[in-house]
Parts: structure tokens; sequence; C-alpha cells
């Protein structure tokens, strides 16, 4: 779940008059709810308008934004220490395999070592092989085969050790 | 009209941009550094795309990481800003393979005048007075020293690769000449990694003064008047003003005349600056020509009535120039002071750090384009400026007196500014005389001049 996706759900909230949706996916829980303690609507009425200070702290908080997403989310945060994530080196299409019909690299499960190559990130035509540089257990993918990624984005999470 | 703009930069041009774009009902495509994630402009374009860590040569040079998230993010624009890749001929022609369109001219102009040695050239083909110089490049010493006696010293030493006032070396005399020419070298290699260097006659005394140009893909051309940027430390402007108070409305005229055939000639197209440097007897001769929007333009916006980065972005999609742009007259008088995040009284030492209190000036005529707000951190890893203050009014008396004020009345608590020193700098005599040129911060400066007396909110705690 990235969020471009929560942003997504917010708008389809508004648009349909919804005031809750909760969402569990696997580890993945997420609850959105409209007025009370955060204002959704007013949120994505301060992004497009004038900057109020008040705001920016809480929008500091958020992990590799996408401009526009709102910190409504109640997204689990906080890794146990032996959990570390491979983030993205570049800005490109994510892939899990080398081509739509192989299979990929990794799944839930597959150990790997530092140079293990864990996806492809597509960036301006070229086919980059991503390596893990953490060795461990994988036990998380946390992006879509075929989805955006920028710099820093989360993409699997390892168990080390 | 294109549907979606990626910006290319940071700071306060990413959010001019992206200020622009929102008036003309386009789309904004913010890219950012992980040291950027608070920055203004990425809060207010429609998306945001981190494309790698600080380090500017890691994301904001990185060609690749950029057209990779404007090949992600659907774009059909970038506007490289200034700085940067905004004179990348590279990345320019890298743009037009990907079918994005960069907002500015073709790779070829940005080639033909990112050359310093050759824009002369260029310049002097089309009857443009240049400093009196070396034919091109010097190679070596024997041939440098024979140039420099053709020349007439002083010299200036430059590098053909340079740009920014950096890469240069004065030589007063034959004596010290051997020394700079080896030093400029030196210094070129390092810093542009090319050591080509060629001569120019060092002008005495000299004025900055550059023209904005603006053309169209239609054939036609529009000067819009001067920028008087003499004020200057260490070849970094701070302040400056439209228009220039040296020169005469002939000098103008004359100015006007070859900045404008010089653009028509190189078939240039959207905005451009032309640079010169007039000395004490109106002579004035071409230094550079910077292909792209310059920090100062929005004085010569104000007293133009028009919107240059609208204009460049209509110019790249296609339309020919405004009305309002091509029969526009210069009305007043406006002046601007770069805020930089340095320390004026301890050589300007870069103050970065949390701003917790920020007010910035109002009321007629104040205009304040900054990306930073009360609680911004401002990152050690860029340049420091960071907001430009920009002051209009019926006449020069006015535009100074409403500067101070306004100065005097600009908040930004938790890091040390320029602000005090722009103050005593505006109050000087020779300021409000015209009465400066390239050289007079730096005496200013030696002079030791002290803190000017501020209101009890602007000083330290």
């Amino acid at each position: 779940m990235d969020f471009r996706e929560i942003k997504r759900i917010v708008e389809l909230m508004d648009q349909h008059g919804l005031s809750v949706f909760k969402l569990e996916q696997g580890e993945t829980k997420l609850e959105l709810k409209k007025g009370g303690d955060l204002d959704v609507k007013a949120i994505q009425n301060w992004m497009s308008s004038a900057p109020a200070p008040q705001y920016a702290p809480a929008y500091a908080q958020v992990p590799a934004p996408a401009g526009g997403a709102p910190a409504a989310a109640a997204v689990e945060a906080g890794l146990p220490t032996n959990v570390k994530e491979v983030t993205s080196p570049m800005v490109g299409t994510f892939y899990t395999a080398s081509s739509p019909d192989s299979e990929p690299f990794v799944k839930v499960g597959t150990k790997v070592n530092a140079d293990s190559t864990v996806c492809i990130i597509e960036a301006m035509k070229v086919m980059n092989e991503i390596k893990s540089e953490i060795s461990g257990e994988i036990v998380e993918l946390l992006v879509e085969n075929g989805t955006a990624v920028q710099y820093g984005e989360p993409l699997f999470r390892v168990k080390t050790a | 009209m294109f549907k979606n703009i990626l910006v290319a930069n940071r700071g306060e041009i990413a959010l001019r941009v992206i200020r622009a774009a929102k008036e003309l009902g386009v789309r904004t495509t913010a890219v950012y550094s992980e040291a950027d994630v608070d920055s203004m402009h990425v809060h207010l374009a429609d998306d945001a795309i981190c494309i790698g860590p600080a380090k500017s040569a890691d994301s904001y040079l990185n060609m690749q990481a950029i057209l990779s998230a404007a090949e992600i993010a659907n774009v059909d624009a970038i506007h490289p800003g200034y700085g940067f890749l905004s004179e990348n001929p590279r990345f320019a022609e890298l743009c037009e393979s990907c079918n994005v369109k960069f907002i500015g001219p073709s790779a070829r102009v940005i080639a033909l005048m990112g050359d310093k040695n050759q824009a002369r050239a260029t310049a002097t083909k089309y009857g443009v007075p240049v400093t009196p110089g070396s034919e091109g490049i010097v190679e070596t010493e024997a041939e440098a020293l024979k140039v420099a006696e053709q020349i007439g010293y002083p010299v200036m030493i430059k590098a053909t690769a340079g740009g920014g006032g950096r890469g240069m070396r004065p030589a007063l005399n034959k004596a010290s000449f051997v020394t700079a020419f080896h030093a400029a070298r030196t210094e070129a290699q390092a810093c542009f990694g090319c050591p080509d260097v060629y001569i120019e006659r060092l002008v005495q005394n000299p004025h900055h003064v550059e023209f904005q140009i603006v053309a169209d893909s239609h054939g036609n051309v529009k000067e819009l008047g001067e920028r008087d940027c003499s004020m200057q430390r260490r070849n970094q402007k701070i302040i400056e003003e439209t228009p220039s108070p040296l020169l005469t409305s002939g000098l103008r005229q004359r100015m006007a005349e070859a900045s404008e055939s010089l653009v028509r000639n190189i078939g240039y197209e959207n905005c451009g600056t032309i640079e010169y440097l007039v000395d004490d007897q109106e002579n004035f001769y071409f230094m550079e020509m910077n292909t792209r929007i310059q920090v100062e333009h929005p004085i010569t916006e104000e007293v133009r009535g028009c919107d240059l980065i609208k204009e460049q972005i209509r110019i790249a999609s296609g339309e020919p120039l405004s009305d309002h742009v091509v029969y526009s007259q210069p009305r007043g008088h406006s002046i601007e002071c770069r805020i930089n995040a340095e320390d004026p009284y301890n050589n300007f030492a870069p103050s970065p750090g949390k701003i917790n209190l920020f007010y910035a000036p109002g009321g007629r005529g104040v205009r304040v384009d900054t990306h930073v707000y009360s609680g911004y951190e401002v990152p050690p890893n860029y340049d420091s400026m960071i907001a430009k203050l920009i002051v209009t009014g019926a006449t020069r008396e006015i535009a100074i007196a409403r500067m101070l004020r306004s100065l005097r009345e600009f908040v930004i608590g938790g890091i040390k500014t320029t602000i005090p020193f722009q103050v005593s700098i505006l109050e000087n005599s020779a300021f409000r005389n015209g009465d400066y040129n390239i050289g007079w911060v730096e005496t200013f400066l030696a002079s030791h001049p002290s803190p000017p007396e501020l209101p009890y909110f602007m000083r330290e705690d």
C-alpha cells in the first residue's frame, strides 16, 4: 500500500460521501475516518493553498511522501529490530522478475545475501538489477509488479538473523 | 498547452514555476532530494517524486533520475529553472529524445552560447561589441603573454567552460601575468573539467548591466529592458535594480538594439539574458549570455507588468508572444534584494538551521518570492539564498524607501541572514546616488561597516 493508493482512497471517500473506510490486507491495516480528529477535506484544501505552519511538522513525519497525499492514514509503523527494509536506489518502474514469463527473483521466505538480485527497476528503458544489500530472509513484498517507485521507497522487508 | 510539467529544480524557483503552471491550469510534478522532503515546492506540486539523496550530483543534477521521474509521471514538459541543468545542452538533448519539451532554447543554442569563448566570437560576428581580447583559446604561456601585450593590461584570464562569476583571474600587469595564467588554468580544470582559457581586457570600474530578451517560435523577438546588477560580492549578485541609474537613453537604445539583433541572428527561442560590462565612458561590452531564466527576473516583471515564467511555458508550448509583453512599456522602478542564510558580520559564513519565526513584509509594491516558512529547516546542502524581496515604486527614491521599510519589517528568526547588510547598503549615499560599480561591495566591506540599528524583534536574544 503506498501513498498514491491511500490518496486515491481518500478521493473516493470524498466523492462518495463516505466517512469511514477500513481495510485489512495481510499484515497491513488501514483505517481512515472523516471528521473527528483530522479533517481530510481541510488537509486536502491546505495542500493546494497557502502554507499553514502548524501542519508542516505533521507532514514531515510521513515517510517518502508523494506530494498531495494526506497524513490521515493510521498505517502501521515501527519494525522489529531484526527486520530491515530494502529501499529503491533509483526512480523507475519496479518489476519482480526479469521478464513477464520468468519466475520472480524472490518470494516471501526466499533467503538472500547482500549480492542477491531482488528485483528489476527500469529507468529510461534500461533494466537495472537491484541487489538486496541485506542478508536474511524476505518477509514481505511491499510494492506490486509494474508500479512506479521513487528514490528511497521501501521495496522489501528482510528478516536478518 | 502542456498537461503536466516537471520542475527540475528546488527552492524558490521551483515554487515560482509551480505557481505559474497552476495559473495556466497545468498539472505540476516536483522532484526532490531527501533533504528537501519538507520544501514548499514539494507540498504545493500536484505530484512529487523523490529522486535521490541530498547531494546535488545524485539528485538535482542526476539526468537519469529526473528523466525517469518524467517518464513515470507522464509529463510532457520540463522546466529546468536556473542553475543545475538549465544550461546543460546534453540534458536539453535528452529531453528531446524522450519526447519531453525542454522549456528553454534548443540544445544547439545552449551549446553555442554556453561556451563562453565561442559566445564572444558569435557576438562579434553579429556586431555586438566585446572587450578587446584573444581570438580564441590561448594554449601556451608564450602565446598568452603576446596576446596580453596586444590587448593591453590590465587583463582578465577566463575559463571558457566557466560561468556564474567563477574560473576567472585578473592580471594587472606583465609581472603578475604568468602566475595568474597558470592559476586560472588549474582552477578551470578543477571546477569545470577543462583548463582552456581565453583573455580579455579588464574593464576598469565596470558596471554589470544585463538585458532581458524573449523570443517565440514564430520569429518574434522583444527586449524587455535592462537590470543593473553591479552590487556583487565575490561575483555573486546581492542587489539588482531596473532601470539602471547609469544608463542614458542613448546608451540604452544601443544596447537594446544589439541584444535584440544577436538574439534574432542566433535563432534564439524562449527567455534569455545578455550580460554586459559598461564602463564610465558609455562603452558597453558583451560578457556572456544566459540561456535560461535568471534569479532577478522579478524586477523586470514588475516594471513591465508581465509574468516571464508563464511566458516561457506559453512559448515552449508553441504560442506566440503575449500582446501585453509585445506592447509593454516600462513603468516605475524596481529593486530586488537576495536574502541569503549567511552571517554578513562573520565573513558571510553559511547559516543553515531551523527558522523559528518567519514574518514577510507586505503592503503596496512589495513582493516576496520564497520557499521558506516558520518551522522550515534550511538544509546545508545547497546555495544559501532563501528569499527574494522585490519592491517597486513610481520612482527610484520611492523604491529605495520602500525597500528599507520592507527589509526592516522582514523577520527570519533562528538563522542569520544578509538583511542587516542590505539595509546598510541601501542607506549608503553611494547607492542612493546610483554611484556604484562591481567593486563597490568589496570596498564597503573592507571598511568594516557595523550592523545597522534594527527594530527590537529583529535583534539577537
